[in-house]
């Protein structure tokens, strides 16, 4: 049943799964923030390898990290134009400021673009296969697995080996106290937000690459499965994050391959089933957070 | 060194600081005393720039330092160990320290400085690899002291260093704090063990409600301390 395609497959889900978990625990891990506006990255990657298609002269690489640059530009923006001003004041002014933007961005979209869906290119190799043994794996999926691990190799260094990293994961326990050793407010949330457009960017490649066309709403879908893996996995952390993205897509994969075909339909309540029960054992996640009690004594 | 003048601190619509005025000279060890509440924690959160007073003026070295930012204090030469000592549970003691030398351009220096606080806290030195939430109470006290000292701050203010700690370890506290005093290092204490604290300082300050009701020579502010009322409980001794 679980053959070699059927394996590297899940794990080609659960491995975009973590990076989307990932992109929005950056942040919230810090600022104590759920950016809603999360999901248009991944929107705002796919509009801007549309528009650079018209630009035939450029190879598909050069346009993929144009686009990723540009959703990092993006998240960067809206943290100094929307968020910057409102973070001192309160963080329910945060949270309805990211619904702002989100919305901003899903009608900017509309009306530089279409409100209909717009096809994206992808370079053969995303539609190819490799053949191993006597099965066929799809390139996607070995690209992003590929993709992933570098992704998640190069973020552990930088969080574990720089102090720049370590001041992130700093500031995500305690914030103040970080401020009073010196470390600058502004560059650890800008940094979270890099990082956070950085890996919505990733994800927008393999995501428009398996959908095959960008629309404005298409950021609302991964949000979503933002929002289950990270609360599965554990809000507190970034490894919960991971943990939850993986196991969201290999379950996923693992309902989908299982129900019968009458029933495909509703994987996504089989799937929520299961979340709602990993919940009620525990609901504080699979992962237990940045170490949330202190020894006293 | 230090001197807070005036000052008018407000929690929204709550006064918690009313007029506090408070000098520290180079090379003192200070004391600030008082009940719960009184303003004490206050009074350090707002030199260390987390509050900003409605009025007054504080200077350090000549320099207005009110209304900076935390991230400025710091690098003027003001390190706190803050109340709860504030360790990042889940980065090791290394990185802890590591963040503590933060604002030194020169991480060269780091390692020698890692060599003194192993010097002076051999239990840090053991744990250097563990994650700081492991840590027993009086070890994440030593570790807030040495992350503190390795900005090699020209001024320490220590909030409750000895709170929620047993009897032993706040006698190692105390002998820390004299210690460091003895070496060089200009000090801003606040304690809720006034016995304690007025055995080891020459100087210290009263606050009651906001406001400086004594200061002085520590049988001054013996006479005006009355534990029982104060503290509610029994004399510490």
């Amino acid at each position: 049943m679980f053959s070699i395609d059927f394996l590297i497959n899940a794990l080609s889900l659960g491995s975009l799964y973590a990076l989307i978990a990932l992109g929005l625990v950056i942040v919230y891990g810090i600022l104590k923030l759920v950016n809603f506006a999360y999901g248009e990255l991944i929107m705002v990657g796919g509009y801007a390898l549309f528009m650079l298609a018209n630009l035939p002269a450029l190879p598909w690489l050069v346009m993929a990290l144009i686009a990723v640059t540009i959703a990092m530009l993006t998240s960067y923006l809206t943290e100094r134009v929307a968020f910057r001003p409102v973070r001192e004041k309160s963080l329910t002014a945060m949270l309805i400021t990211s619904f702002a933007v989100s919305t901003l961005l899903q009608n900017a979209a509309l009306l530089i673009v279409s409100s209909r869906s717009r096809a994206v290119q992808f370079p053969a190799i995303f539609s190819g296969s490799v053949r191993l043994g006597n099965v066929d794996i799809a390139n996607r999926n070995i690209l992003v697995i590929v993709t992933s691990s570098l992704l998640l190799f190069a973020l552990t260094l930088l969080l574990k080996r720089t102090i720049l990293g370590i001041a992130l994961r700093a500031a995500a326990d305690k914030f103040q106290m970080t401020r009073m050793l010196g470390v600058p407010a502004n560059l650890i949330i800008s940094v979270a937000f890099v990082i956070s457009g950085l890996l919505a960017g990733v994800v927008s490649l393999f995501w428009i690459g398996r959908v095959g066309s960008v629309t404005p709403t298409i950021g609302l879908s991964p949000l979503l499965i933002a929002f289950v893996a990270t609360v599965i996995g554990g809000m507190n952390s970034l490894e919960g994050a991971v943990v939850g993205g993986y196991l969201y897509g290999i379950l996923f994969s693992i309902i989908s391959l299982i129900l019968p075909q009458n029933l495909l339909d509703y994987r996504e309540a089989f799937m929520f089933s299961i979340v709602i029960l990993i919940l009620l054992f525990k609901p504080e996640g699979l992962i237990r957070g940045t170490y949330s009690g202190e020894r006293v004594g | 060194m230090l001197a807070i003048e005036n000052i008018l601190v407000r929690y929204g619509s709550i006064t918690a600081l009313h007029d506090i005025s408070i000098k520290v000279q180079t090379g003192e060890l200070v004391a600030l005393i008082g009940a719960n509440g009184a303003g004490k924690t206050t009074t350090l959160m707002t030199v260390a720039g987390n509050l900003k007073p409605v009025t007054g003026a504080i200077q350090f070295e000549n320099t207005s330092i009110a209304g900076l930012s935390p991230e400025q204090i710091i690098r003027k030469g003001i390190a706190i160990v803050p109340e709860g000592r504030e360790i990042f549970a889940s980065l090791t003691v290394e990185e802890n320290l590591k963040l503590g030398a933060y604002i030194r351009r020169d991480r060269s220096e780091f390692k020698r400085d890692l060599d003194e606080t192993v010097t002076m806290f051999p239990i840090l030195g053991e744990r250097i690899h563990q994650q700081g939430g492991t840590l027993s109470g009086g070890e994440q006290q030593q570790l807030a002291v040495a992350r503190a000292l390795m900005s090699h701050p020209k001024l320490l203010m220590m909030d409750e260093p000895s709170l929620g700690l047993a009897p032993a370890l706040v006698d190692q506290i105390f002998e820390l704090i004299v210690k460091l005093h003895d070496s060089g290092m200009t000090i801003l204490l606040v304690e809720q063990n006034v016995e304690r604290t007025l055995n080891i300082v020459k100087r210290a300050y009263l606050l009651k409600n906001g406001r400086v009701e004594a200061e002085g020579a520590p049988e001054v502010i013996r006479k005006h301390v009355d534990i029982e009322s104060v503290y509610l409980g029994s004399k510490v001794n």
